[in-house]
């Protein structure tokens, strides 16, 4: 199971509190994470990921395990601690401003 | 009895304010979507409990919501084609609405860059819906204008989105620069004697026209002059800041422009200056009175560089003569240490018998005249900054 935290406003759209669990078939990587994120949550579409590009929003970055992961490539296996479910996947606002 | 519904999208959130036909006590539904940018919300002229709201953040992107119940639920249209309309869990399948720019060949000429503010060539790259247009006689076809400026037309209720590409590929699209507040299509005017004409203005483009229902479009900014471009009557590049036209005389046009006031008694084939008396033509709003068609409203800002009103006092002007001559509307509005902005979609007209008029400031005040702007007062005083301001009569 892939914990994922998503920022206040994505949980609103998705009408979610707190966490969400996903199961994730094959390797665990952002994309794929992200993928069952949106299969999961079509209304997600577009706000994380570019729907065309997809690309990362220039706003939003990816960490885990206390590691930024925003620049990694979207096929890099994610680290065990994520895989496991002992360590949620992070989706964060950058924040613009003070 | 009949009533109002006035729709307005905040920098935070949007609300919505009724009231029965007096105008007089309001109640006030939101913040919907809190925290997010509402640019634009606006019903269907064919059917009122139709609103289409343009939801955005520079984190987020952009959401298109619809509500089919005068907005008291909202929904995301974009339920993709063939695919269930809910989740196993029941939730509603919807996503986040794509605007895909339409550079094919067949639907309009390949085209890929515009002028940035430093004239370097630009790709063409989708921020927000500024403006949501529904149609006049189909609740399901909408219409939206968007950041990099393009013209997109849905004609299922929201759920998909096609770019009339012709206006991008007319011929001077990629000359078009941003103006400060981006590069957006901000105005959408639809001809009610004439289905196959549309108005639309771009920051800082300036003014286009369809007559063939938006394959083909042509600028209409002839009578222009701009003296912060470098050629001040250009066929392009003006800062048109909004367009209004009564229903009730299609082909007579207003325009507020970056500087000046202006006019048009042919469908914006030539335009002149009707600014007169004003105290400074800078604005952004500009809007008719419902059944008098000679009669105006703008509300001037200082300049270019102080966006807020002239010697702190809160005034709309009026001119019952089609321009040139305009009164100053105080009454009930603050007049002195007043510095608010009335941002470019942030006025409106019912059409009740004696008019209604509403404007939205930057500071979250919503001023509400029910009779055509002699008296004013506020609905609200502390929303946040009002983007727009639109109004519905609900019978």
């Amino acid at each position: 199971m892939i914990r994922v935290e998503l920022p206040s406003h994505l949980r609103t759209l998705a009408k979610v509190d707190g966490e969400v669990q996903l199961d994730v078939q094959g390797q665990v990587t952002l994309r794929s994470v992200l993928d069952a994120l949106e299969a999961r949550y079509p209304m997600l579409r577009g706000t994380i990921r570019d729907q065309v590009s997809g690309q990362r929003r220039p706003f939003l970055r990816f960490f885990a395990c206390g590691e930024d992961l925003s620049h990694e490539s979207p096929d890099a296996p994610l680290p065990d601690a994520v895989v496991s479910g002992a360590e949620p996947l992070l989706v964060l606002g950058a924040i613009a401003g003070g | 009895m009949s009533g109002v519904r006035v729709l307005v999208g905040t920098r935070k959130g949007a609300f919505i304010l009724t009231a029965d036909a007096k105008r007089e006590q309001w109640e006030v539904s939101g913040p919907h979507f809190a925290g997010w940018e509402l640019y634009h919300i606006k019903g269907s002229p064919a059917d009122p409990n139709r609103l289409y709201a343009s939801q955005s953040s520079g984190w987020f992107g952009q959401i298109i919501q619809r509500s089919d119940d005068g907005g008291k639920t909202w929904l995301q249209p974009g339920t993709p084609p063939g695919e269930p309309t809910s989740t196993p869990e029941g939730m509603p399948l919807a996503e986040s609405n794509k605007f895909v720019y339409d550079t094919s060949a067949e639907t309009g000429k390949p085209l890929t860059t515009h002028q940035f503010y430093d004239g370097t060539p630009h790709p063409w790259e989708f921020k927000r819906v500024w403006h949501l247009e529904p149609s006049l006689t189909d609740p399901d076809t909408v219409y939206a204008g968007v950041e990099d400026a393009a013209l997109f037309r849905s004609t299922d209720g929201g759920q998909t989105w096609q770019e009339l590409a012709g206006l991008r590929g007319h011929g001077t699209g990629s000359s078009w620069q941003p103006g400060a507040g981006g590069m957006c299509l901000h105005s959408i005017i639809l001809d009610p004697s004439d289905p196959a004409r549309i108005f639309i203005a771009i920051s800082a483009a300036g003014a286009f026209r369809t007559d063939d229902a938006g394959k083909t479009w042509q600028p209409i900014n002839r009578g222009l002059h701009s003296l912060y471009i470098p050629n001040p009557t250009a066929e392009v590049g003006h800062c048109v800041h909004h367009i209004a036209m009564s229903p009730s005389r299609p082909g007579v046009l207003f325009m507020q422009k970056h500087w000046d006031v202006l006019r048009s008694d042919d469908a914006g084939d030539s335009w002149h200056e009707i600014s007169g008396n004003l105290p400074t033509d800078f604005g952004f709003v500009i809007d008719v009175h419902a059944h008098e068609p000679e009669t105006i409203y703008v509300v001037p800002i200082k300049s270019d560089s102080e966006h807020y009103v002239p010697d702190g006092k809160l005034r709309v002007y009026r001119s019952r003569t089609g321009g040139n001559e305009w009164e100053a509307l105080t009454k009930g509005l603050p007049q002195k240490d007043c510095y608010v902005n009335v941002l470019r979609d942030a006025m409106a007209v019912d059409s009740l018998d004696s008019c209604g008029v509403y404007f939205g400031t930057t500071g979250g005040q919503v001023y509400a005249s029910a009779d055509a702007g002699d008296s004013w007062a506020p609905i609200v005083r502390d929303l946040p900054a009002v983007l727009s301001v639109e109004v519905q009569v609900l019978k």
